[in-house]
Parts: structure tokens; sequence; C-alpha cells
């Protein structure tokens, strides 16, 4: 590092900590506000599932009792989803990211950023203080007319906690699309932004249409509960499957929620890692948004065994099936940009491999369990169960984890230990799938999901399961120690530490508030790499001040 | 410089942007409407969700309105009708009147007869309510009524509040100018929202 170097980082102004516990508009501050929030809760949502894995270690419900598990597992799918995966991802890492990678100095809309972000914490408090009360107990699809006997207080707070999240989510949805469209600097096209942004334009578009079916999916159900109405009680003449047709209706398009601004972050960190440029740009970027669409028409092949006709059966078989295609493309074209690279081989490019690998088998145990025959056998079991946890741990959480590698430099200033990231990354890999593969075989030969006790011939599996998790729950240690200990005392990081193209790299680490001195212009795109070109514009953003992007020269 | 700045600091801010922009910055633009108009597209699809709820408990029930349930009277729905069309009209001067010639007065003279209209829809409807003969709870088809004319009637009170508000602060001369109204032209967007709605909930309630 030059002399000159030195003193560049030196300048960069380091957000005091007091910043992040105020009503802060800046997109960075609220990016890690996300970040930190959803991380606790995923350390909440994990203690929850050790505890199920605990009390499935045996056949009898010997460590909890029968209504406790209902109750873990609950709670457990309710907090990875609305307060781990979506915040992080679209909350988290879209905030911090999507104004950087397009030039822009903020998100559209600032304060409603801010008030998208300060309606989680209270509601989650929220939602765990239902604990003192018995929380909700039926499942995180809260399917009536079970939902409307158990547990009623904790139940009755699930239901506002998720209209608040849902609400939190449109909001957020709101910002990003706006910005997204109308804020990217002029010298950048649609067709030149990074791959993220295209990911975070399809994810807000499905939060913005699928969120509100389902607040008012929880309005009816609230209604039933608290005033004794009978939309979903079939008792009362209601019916309970136009309940699943609503929830569906956003918690599938949910999903993508939660996967498409994963294919984001991959799509970013591969040819950062490869020195390639991204394969097939433009199909990345519009398969993204064709998911998003598909994703909105796919819902009811989580409801093959509700009494759904034949012919609409037919319907959503085909459809869910259509949806691999967009998603095989990605698949392909991350390949494609790996195959033939200079692989550096760091924490955060193995979480991103890992992320594709994962992710195919969760994919293609979904084109399985789309089809109407193979669905009416695993329906409810651990196949089911193994399936989404591929998509959500192999696919969202590996690309998580990826992001915070990969950026983590960027917003703190530091960087990470890389042999800690890689004891990390093996053990949660291990842990991972020795808790999960498991369980499509234990889901084929007729375990049922959701219910404490088992056929003591599942056993055996059983226990592999239950340790792989207690392996998975350690391997957060050296991740969560390597991030508070760089955090605090790492090695300085420059503006540019993987050598990125995208915007976000031509600006210090961690990026001063309003992020841009000038407005940039253009001069590369995202993934121009191994050009003579893309070496000039890396050694520029090293080089303080940076002279190839400043507008006017000094000369 | 902030997108969703309340208005009354929209003259300073606007200040400050320009001389930040003579520096080095772009201005950040002025997103409300658009941002607002989004807001609205998602909000549709709530109503989307829960009019596609009421056709399929329609189709679950073998008579609707069940038994023993008298049918829906017309009359002063229809009345309720023809005035909440016509306030969008009367709205709709107050948009023409700011963006024509800045004449806040004459805005402000729509804006509370709009109220006045919408008032009277509210009214009409509790009126309606309270003469039905039947309750929240009485069957399927009386709680898809409640819900679905009492969710739109909390949109027509939002509203009220909307209009009220953009009357408070058009209280303080120059607040609202030829240029700058992004409150009565939200207001305006956000009014004929809540009057299609209603049209196409008339239509499916009470006709159909």
């Amino acid at each position: 590092m030059t002399e000159a170097q030195a003193h560049h980082l030196d300048e960069v102004e380091v957000t005091p900590w007091r910043e992040y516990f105020s009503f802060s508009t800046d997109h960075k501050v609220i990016g890690i506000q996300y970040l930190v929030t959803s991380f606790v809760f995923y350390l909440i949502g994990g203690l929850l599932a050790e505890l199920v894995r605990t009390e499935l270690a045996t056949p009898a419900s010997d460590f909890v009792s029968r209504e406790t598990y209902n109750e873990l597992f609950t709670m457990h799918a309710t907090i990875m989803i609305f307060l781990w995966i979506i915040p992080t991802l679209t909350g988290g890492f879209g905030n911090f990211l999507v104004p950087l990678m397009i030039g822009a100095r903020d998100m559209a809309f600032p304060k409603l950023n801010a008030i998208a972000f300060w309606i989680i914490p209270p509601t989650s408090i929220l939602l765990l203080l239902s604990f003192f009360v018995g929380p909700a107990s039926a499942g995180w699809t809260s399917y009536p007319p079970l939902s409307l006997m158990t547990n009623k207080a904790g139940e009755a707070i699930w239901i506002l906690g998720v209209i608040l999240l849902g609400t939190s989510s449109i909001m957020a949805g709101l910002n990003f699309l706006v910005t997204i469209l109308k804020m990217r600097i002029p010298s950048m096209t649609l067709n030149d932004m990074p791959l993220f942004c295209w990911a975070m334009l399809a994810t807000s578009a499905l939060q913005l249409i699928a969120t509100p079916v389902l607040s008012g999916a929880m309005v009816l159900l609230g209604f039933d509960l608290l005033v004794g109405t009978n939309f979903f009680n079939p008792a009362g003449g209601g019916d309970p499957i136009v309940y699943q047709h609503m929830f569906w209706f956003y918690s599938h398009p949910a999903v993508y929620i939660m996967i498409l601004p994963a294919f984001g972050l991959i799509s970013e960190i591969l040819p950062v890692h490869a020195r390639k440029p991204i394969f097939g740009y433009q199909a990345i970027a519009y398969s993204s948004i064709a998911i998003s669409f598909l994703g909105l028409i796919v819902w009811a092949h989580h409801m093959f065994t509700s009494g759904t006709p034949d012919w609409l059966r037919m319907f959503f078989m085909i459809a869910t099936m259509v949806i691999a295609v967009p998603t095989g493309i990605k698949v392909f074209s991350w390949v494609a940009t790996v195959w033939g690279g200079k692989l550096h081989l760091c924490s955060a490019m193995l979480f991103g491999m890992a992320f594709v690998s994962m992710f195919v088998v969760g994919g293609l145990s979904g084109v399985m369990v789309a089809s109407v025959p193979f669905d009416i056998h695993v329906h409810d079991t651990y196949f089911v169960v193994a399936h989404l946890h591929y998509v959500l741990f192999g696919g969202s959480v590996f690309g998580i984890y990826a992001g915070l590698y990969q950026w983590f430099p960027k917003m703190t200033g530091r960087m990470l230990n890389e042999f800690w990231g890689k004891v990390h990354f093996a053990m949660t890999f291990v842990g991972f799938n020795i808790c999960f593969l498991p369980m499509h075989v234990l889901g084929l030969q007729g375990m049922n999901r959701r219910i404490a006790e088992y056929d003591p011939k599942f056993a055996a599996l059983n226990v592999v399961c239950t340790i792989g998790s207690y392996l998975l729950a350690v391997s957060t240690v050296p991740f969560m120690v390597n991030a508070v200990w760089s955090w605090i005392a790492g090695p300085k990081a420059n503006s540019n530490p993987w050598k990125g193209l995208t915007l976000e790299w031509t600006v210090p680490s961690p990026p001063p508030v309003e992020n841009f001195e000038e407005d940039p212009v253009l001069v590369i795109g995202p993934y121009d790499y191994g050009t003579p070109k893309a070496l000039d514009v890396v050694a520029a953003t090293l080089a303080p001040p940076p002279p190839a992007l400043v507008g006017e020269g000094s000369e | 410089m902030q997108g969703s700045t309340a208005d009354q600091n929209q003259a300073d801010i606007t200040y400050a942007a320009t001389i930040e922009t003579s520096e080095h910055h772009s201005e950040h633009p002025d997103l409300r409407l658009f941002g607002f108009i989004v807001f609205l597209v998602s909000e549709s699809m709530l109503f989307l969700g829960l009019f596609v709820a009421y056709f399929a408990f329609r189709v679950v029930t073998p008579d609707w309105p069940p038994e023993g349930t008298d049918e829906l009277e017309l009359l002063l729905p229809g009345i309720n009708t023809i005035i909440l069309i016509s306030s969008s009209f009367v709205i709709h001067r107050a948009d023409t009147a700011i963006k024509k010639s800045g004449d806040v007065k004459a805005a402000r003279l729509w804006f509370v007869i709009t109220i006045a209209m919408g008032a009277t829809f509210l009214a009409g409807q509790l009126y309606e309510y309270n003469h039905l003969g039947f309750g929240l709870t009485t069957n399927l088809f009386a709680s898809t009524f409640y819900l679905l004319t009492g969710f739109h009637g909390l949109h027509v009170f939002v509203g009220l509040l909307l209009m009220s508000a953009v009357l408070w602060r058009s209280r303080v001369p120059g607040h609202y100018s030829e240029t700058n109204h992004f409150g009565i032209e939200a207001t305006e967007v956000y009014w004929h929202f809540v009057d299609v709605i209603w049209i196409i909930l008339f239509l499916i309630l009470y006709i159909l």
C-alpha cells in the first residue's frame, strides 16, 4: 500500500455506532440495520430449529410436549421467512447495494425506507412476546380451521405481525421499484444495470403485487378469529380452501422474493471471482422477470391434495414446471460463467458456488414435487421439508453468506479473515447436507412433517439429521466471531478488494454519506472482465483520487 | 432532497438542492406522484384479492343471499353511488384550479365540497348498515357484504382525512402553487381510485 493510499484510507469517515440505533435515512445505515437485526432473528429462529431437531432425535415426544413442538416449528418458519430471509435479502442487501450500484445518492424515498425498517423491531418483539401467551401453533401457513382452534391470543398476534411485516415489505418493494426505474445515473440504461438490480426489480414487483393479497387473507382470518365471522369456517358455511388460495397467492411468490435477490447476489459474485464476463447477461436479467411473472400463476401446486379439481391441477403442474426453464437458464449461465475461469476460491466464491450446486438439488426436487402424482405421494412428508430447505438454506442462506463475505469490506471498511471464512464454509456446507439430505429418504419412506412423534423405524436417519443440525448451529460461531472481530480490528479494506467493476467499488470503503461526490459516468460494463480496459478501471478505483472516473481531469 | 419529505419543507429543500446541484450533484428527483401511483397499484391488489374471495364464497354457497336474508335495497346505495362519482368531478376542479392558475382559494372550495360529498356517502352507508336485517356475523353473505363495504368505507374515510390535511396545509399562503401541488394531486388520484373501487363493489354486491 502506498503512502498516498494509506492517507486516503484514513480519510474515510466511519459511521458512528449511535447512528445505527437512530431513525437514519441513509440507505447504507438502513441496510446494515436490516442485516444485523435479521441476523439476530436468524439465531433465534435457529435456536427454535435446534429445539425441533432435539425433539426429533428420538421417536417419542420426550423433550417437549406435542403442543410446544407445534409452537416451535410454527415460530421457526415464521421467524426465518419474515424476519430473516426476506428482510436480509431485500431490506439488507437491496438497501445497501442498489443505490450504490446504480450511482444514486440514496433511495427514492429515504424516510419511507427508514419507516419500513423501523416497523420490524417492534413487530418482531411483539411476535416473540407471544411466547408468553402461547404463540401461534398451526404452522406458518396458519390454515383454518386449525388456526382458529388453538392458542387464540398467539394466533391474533401472529396475524397482526404478518400484516405489519407485509406492510413493511410493500414499502420496501415500492421504494426499490421506483429507485431502480427512476434513480439510475443517466449513462446507465436498464441493460447496463448490474444483475442484482434486475433481480431486485423482479422481487419488488412481487412484493407489491402479492403481499396485499396476504394482508387481505389475514384480515379475513382475523375477523374469523376475533369477531366470529365464518369466512373460512366450514361449520358456518365458509370455505377454508379460499384461505389457502389467498395465502399461497402470496406465499408462493414469497419463495421468489426469498430467492431472486440471492440469484442477483450470485450473478455479481461469480464473474468477479472467476475474472470472466458473465455468460448471458440478458438471459439472466430477463429470466428474473420471467420467474417473477410465472411465480404469480403457480400457487395452487401447494394445494394438490386440497381437493383441487383435476383440470386446475393440470394447469398448475405445467405452469410450475415451466418455471424450471428460466431458472435453468440462470444455472447454465452461472456454470458457463465459472467454466474455464481463473477462479479465486475465497469464502464469497465458495459460498457462491455452493449456492449454485445446492440450489440445483432443491430445484430438481422442486420439479419432482410439481408433478401431481409424485406430490400426492410425498405431500406433507419430510421430502417437502428437504426440498424447501435445499432452496431456502442451500439457496437463500448460502446466497446471503456469499453476499456477506463479498460486501463486508464495503460495508464496514474492514476485511474478514479468510481462513475462518473457509472454516465457516466447510462446517456450514457439511452440516447442511448431513442435516437435510437424509430428509429426502425419510420423506419418500413416508415420515410425516409437523408431528412430534414418528415411527421408530425412522430413528436412525433422524439422529443423523439432528447431528447435522448441531453442526450447522456451531458453524455460525466462527462466522460471528470473525465478523465481530474483523469489524472492530480487521485489516482495513481498500475501495475495491475484489477488483470488481460495478459502481459500489469505485467509492471508498465504507462509502461516505451520499455515496458519490459527483454523479459517476459509466466507463465500462458491469462484467467486462478480462479486457485491458478493466485493468485500467480497477487500477483507477484503487488509486486516490480515481482519475479515470473524475469528470474534469486536473491536467 | 428527500423524496418523501413532507410538503411544508418543500420550498427549503428545493433551494438546498439547487445549491448542491450548482456544485456537483444532480437534484433528487420528485418521484412522489409516481411512487404514490405504484402504491395504489399495490393497494388495488388488496381489493382484487378480496373481490376474488367474494366470488369464491359466492360460488360455494348454494343460495346467495341465503333464505331468510333480504335482498339488498338499491335506492340508497344508488344515490350514494351518484354522489361519490360526482365528487370525482368536483375534486378534479380543484386540481384544474391549482394547475392552471395556482388558485388555492378555488382549490380549497372544491375540496370542501368533495369532503361534504364524501361525508354524505359515509353517512348514507352508516344509515344503510343500521337498517339492514342482518349483522356482520349473521351468515357468509352478510360477512362479505360488511367486510367489503366496510373496507371501502375505511378508504373513503382516509380520503376525507387526506383532504382535511390538504385544507389545513393550504392555510399557509404559497404552500401550494401552480408548480408545487403534490398534496392536491395525490389526494385527487387517491379519490378517483376509491371511486373506481366503489363502482366495482357496487356492481358485484348490488347488481350481479
